[in-house]
Formats: C-alpha cells, sequence, structure tokens
C-alpha cells in the first residue's frame, strides 16, 4: 500500500486519512476509524464508521459498506449504509441498496438498486432497538456479494486502518 | 384528453436546483403533469411504500419520492438495454432467449413488489416483443392496485421523438430535460396501449401540448 502523499481533491487535509492505492487487492475486512480513500480493488466488507470513505475513480469494490460518508467516484457492488450521506458522481457505478440520511447524485451515475431515507431520529430509535434486543453491530454490517473472506494484504498506515485476517 | 401548457426554459451550464449540473444541450420545459398528479393522488396518503423507477438516477425525483416517506428502486432501464443490445437494435431485442435473460437481470423481483412504477417514456424505445414481456414482468413485480405512469409519444406519423429526462418538481409539475432524439420501434395510439396493458386493471389516458400521451395504468 501506499504511504507517499496522495494529492487527491476528495482528502480533506484537516483529518488524518488511509489510501488504498490503484495497484492494491484486497480480500478480505477492512475496518478504519480514520478517513479512507480507496482507489484500488477491494472484495469483502468496509467498516469506516464515523469517518468518510471515499471510492477514487480507479476504486472497484465488491463489498458491502458502512461508513458515516460515502463518496463513489469509482465502481461499487454491494450495499452500503452512510449515517450522514452518500455523494455519488456522474462517472460511479453503484449496484446495491443504499440506506442513508442524505444522498447527492451527479446526473450521469448509473445505479441500479434501492434506496432507503434514514433520518437520523429514526436511526436512532432503530440504534437503540438493536441494542436492547442485544444484536451486534458486526451482524448489522451491508453484506456484500459473495466474496471470499481470505485476506491478501497486510494493515499499513498509523494503524488506524485495520484488515482482518 | 387533457391538455397541459408548458414554460421553456433556457438551459445554462449550471442548475440552482440541488447543485445539480445539467448539460449546457438540453431544453427545458416545466409543465403541469396530470398523469404524473394522478400517480401520487394514489400513493399520497400512505407512506412506506415501494416505488420502482425505470429511468435511471435523478436527484429530484429521488428527493421527491423518498421525502414521501417512499423507497425508491431505481434502474436505468435504456442504458442496460443499450448496453445489452446495442442503441436502437430492434431485431436483436426480438430474440427470446435475449429477452428473458435481458429481464431477468434487470426486473429481477420477487412477485408483488412494488406499489408504483414511474415507467416514463422508456417503453416505446423496446421492441414489440421485449415490450410486450417487459409488460407482462411488471404485472407480476407490482401488486394489485398499484399504478404505472408511462409516457409515449403522440405523434403517430413519426418513429422519432426527443430523448427526456422527466424531473419531478412537485406533485404535478415535471421538468422534460430534451437531449437529442431516439428512434422507437412503434408508434402507438389508444388502441394498441389498451391492448397492451389488456392484463391490467385499467388504464387512463391524457394527452399534453408536447405530443405526449401520459397513461396511468392501474394493476
Amino acid at each position: 500500500m501506499s504511504t507517499a502523499p496522495f494529492k487527491t481533491p476528495e482528502i480533506d487535509s484537516s483529518r488524518s486519512s488511509a489510501t488504498i492505492g490503484k495497484t492494491v487487492k484486497i480480500i478480505g475486512q477492512i475496518f478504519s476509524k480514520e478517513d479512507l480513500y480507496v482507489d484500488g480493488d477491494v472484495e469483502g466488507t468496509i467498516e469506516c464508521q464515523d469517518n468518510k470513505l471515499t471510492i477514487g475513480p480507479n476504486g472497484k469494490l465488491q463489498a458491502g459498506v458502512r461508513a458515516r460518508e460515502v463518496v463513489v467516484l469509482g465502481q461499487i457492488k454491494g450495499n452500503v449504509e452512510a449515517n450522514d450521506r452518500i455523494d455519488i458522481r456522474k462517472d460511479a457505478r453503484l449496484i446495491g441498496d443504499i440506506k442513508t440520511a442524505r444522498i447527492v447524485i451527479e446526473d450521469g451515475a448509473y445505479f441500479k438498486g434501492s434506496i432507503d431515507i434514514v433520518k437520523p431520529d429514526a436511526a436512532k430509535v432503530n440504534a437503540a432497538a438493536q441494542a436492547a434486543s442485544g444484536a451486534g453491530s458486526s451482524q448489522g454490517l451491508p453484506k456484500p456479494p459473495a466474496a471470499s473472506p481470505t485476506p491478501v494484504a497486510s494493515a499499513v498506515g498509523a494503524g488506524a486502518t485495520d484488515i482482518k485476517r | 384528453m387533457f391538455r397541459t401548457s408548458g414554460t421553456a426554459v433556457e438551459p445554462g451550464p449550471f442548475s440552482s436546483q440541488k447543485g445539480q449540473r445539467l448539460a449546457a444541450k438540453e431544453r427545458q420545459t416545466v409543465r403541469q403533469s396530470r398523469g404524473l398528479e394522478q400517480f401520487f393522488s394514489y400513493i399520497n396518503d400512505q407512506e412506506g411504500l415501494s416505488i420502482l423507477d425505470l429511468a435511471g438516477l435523478t436527484q429530484e425525483n429521488i428527493d421527491f419520492v423518498t421525502d414521501l416517506g417512499h423507497k425508491l428502486y431505481t434502474q436505468d432501464f435504456l442504458r442496460s438495454l443499450d448496453d445489452t443490445f446495442g442503441r436502437e437494435e430492434f431485431t436483436a431485442q426480438a430474440v427470446p432467449n435475449r429477452i428473458e435473460t435481458f429481464l431477468d437481470q434487470n426486473l429481477d423481483f420477487k412477485e408483488n413488489t412494488f406499489d408504483g412504477v414511474l415507467v416514463w417514456d422508456v417503453m416505446q424505445y423496446l421492441s414489440p416483443a421485449l415490450l410486450n414481456a417487459t409488460v407482462e414482468r411488471l404485472f407480476q413485480i407490482t401488486r394489485p392496485r398499484s399504478y404505472l405512469l408511462a409516457f409515449f409519444n403522440a405523434d403517430e406519423k413519426s418513429l422519432i421523438s426527443p430523448q427526456t429526462t422527466f424531473r419531478i418538481q412537485s406533485q404535478s409539475t415535471l421538468m422534460l430535460a430534451q437531449h437529442g432524439q431516439r428512434q422507437q420501434a412503434q408508434v402507438f395510439n389508444n388502441r394498441s396501449l389498451e391492448k397492451l396493458f389488456g392484463r391490467f386493471e385499467s388504464v387512463k389516458f391524457f394527452l399534453t401540448r408536447e405530443h405526449l400521451r401520459e397513461v396511468i395504468v392501474k394493476r
């Protein structure tokens, strides 16, 4: 994975962020506690709870995704959950179901699936109900399309982005 | 029949609505739509419905439907059609096993899934065989007493119609953004449409000034 500075208009320089470069392929589960920029291939799941996930123009995901905010410039095949918002840019392709509080779409974007808008108050009620019933957060993660769980890369960066083995 | 008027809008490089950027070559018209008004009046008092939009993604349509509390499914049917068969390749669209495969890939929903379908003008670009199969599939995946809204070019002398994106402005107002032209597979009149939707309970027509026939079909 790339640790060199990667200049892109999507990365907010005021927040730390990790990058998966365009030549990198990961098969497995990715958990991040910082913003994450993915410009490579990922099969599995990506969870960036409370952070922003950006799929770069070269990014190709066959993965379920959960983040605070998701910006898509590349391709995703899988369900996407964003607590705050999802931003789908004009050359993006997204096949899967979306659950979010807000969605912004540019003309030209391709999307096939369902859109479920969940307002923040409703989301809190749902989360409280799930906590009361004892359901764990991992069980609620959007499911990817049939992906192999075998990871092939090790964790990189400042340690805030973990890849499950 | 019901005629409505429209207001032409000069396109600009940027749209002020929802931050959308529209092509400068688009010709936009904002007008009342009785068909749209009827469609939403039928589902107005309900929440949590499942609505299918066959014209793909537009910010306005997503916002309008989801603000009503409904779940929206979108499928850019024409784009998939072109990707699968090639643009305006009506002969290729008539091959039975290809039709079945195409519908399995693009309308792969369980029976009785949808409470409403926004077909827009998609159907006029399907070959007769594909069109009949699509209507049958829509019958299967919609619930009883659900509604379909479809638009057809009312000019029976021409197979060329404007390629249009329909953006919902309000329950009874549409913005028509026309960008180029496209060849239809056939012309339509009221009788042919009644026959097309023969399995459905009822078909209601509205005719607009832009030679557009708005059709409300009840499942």
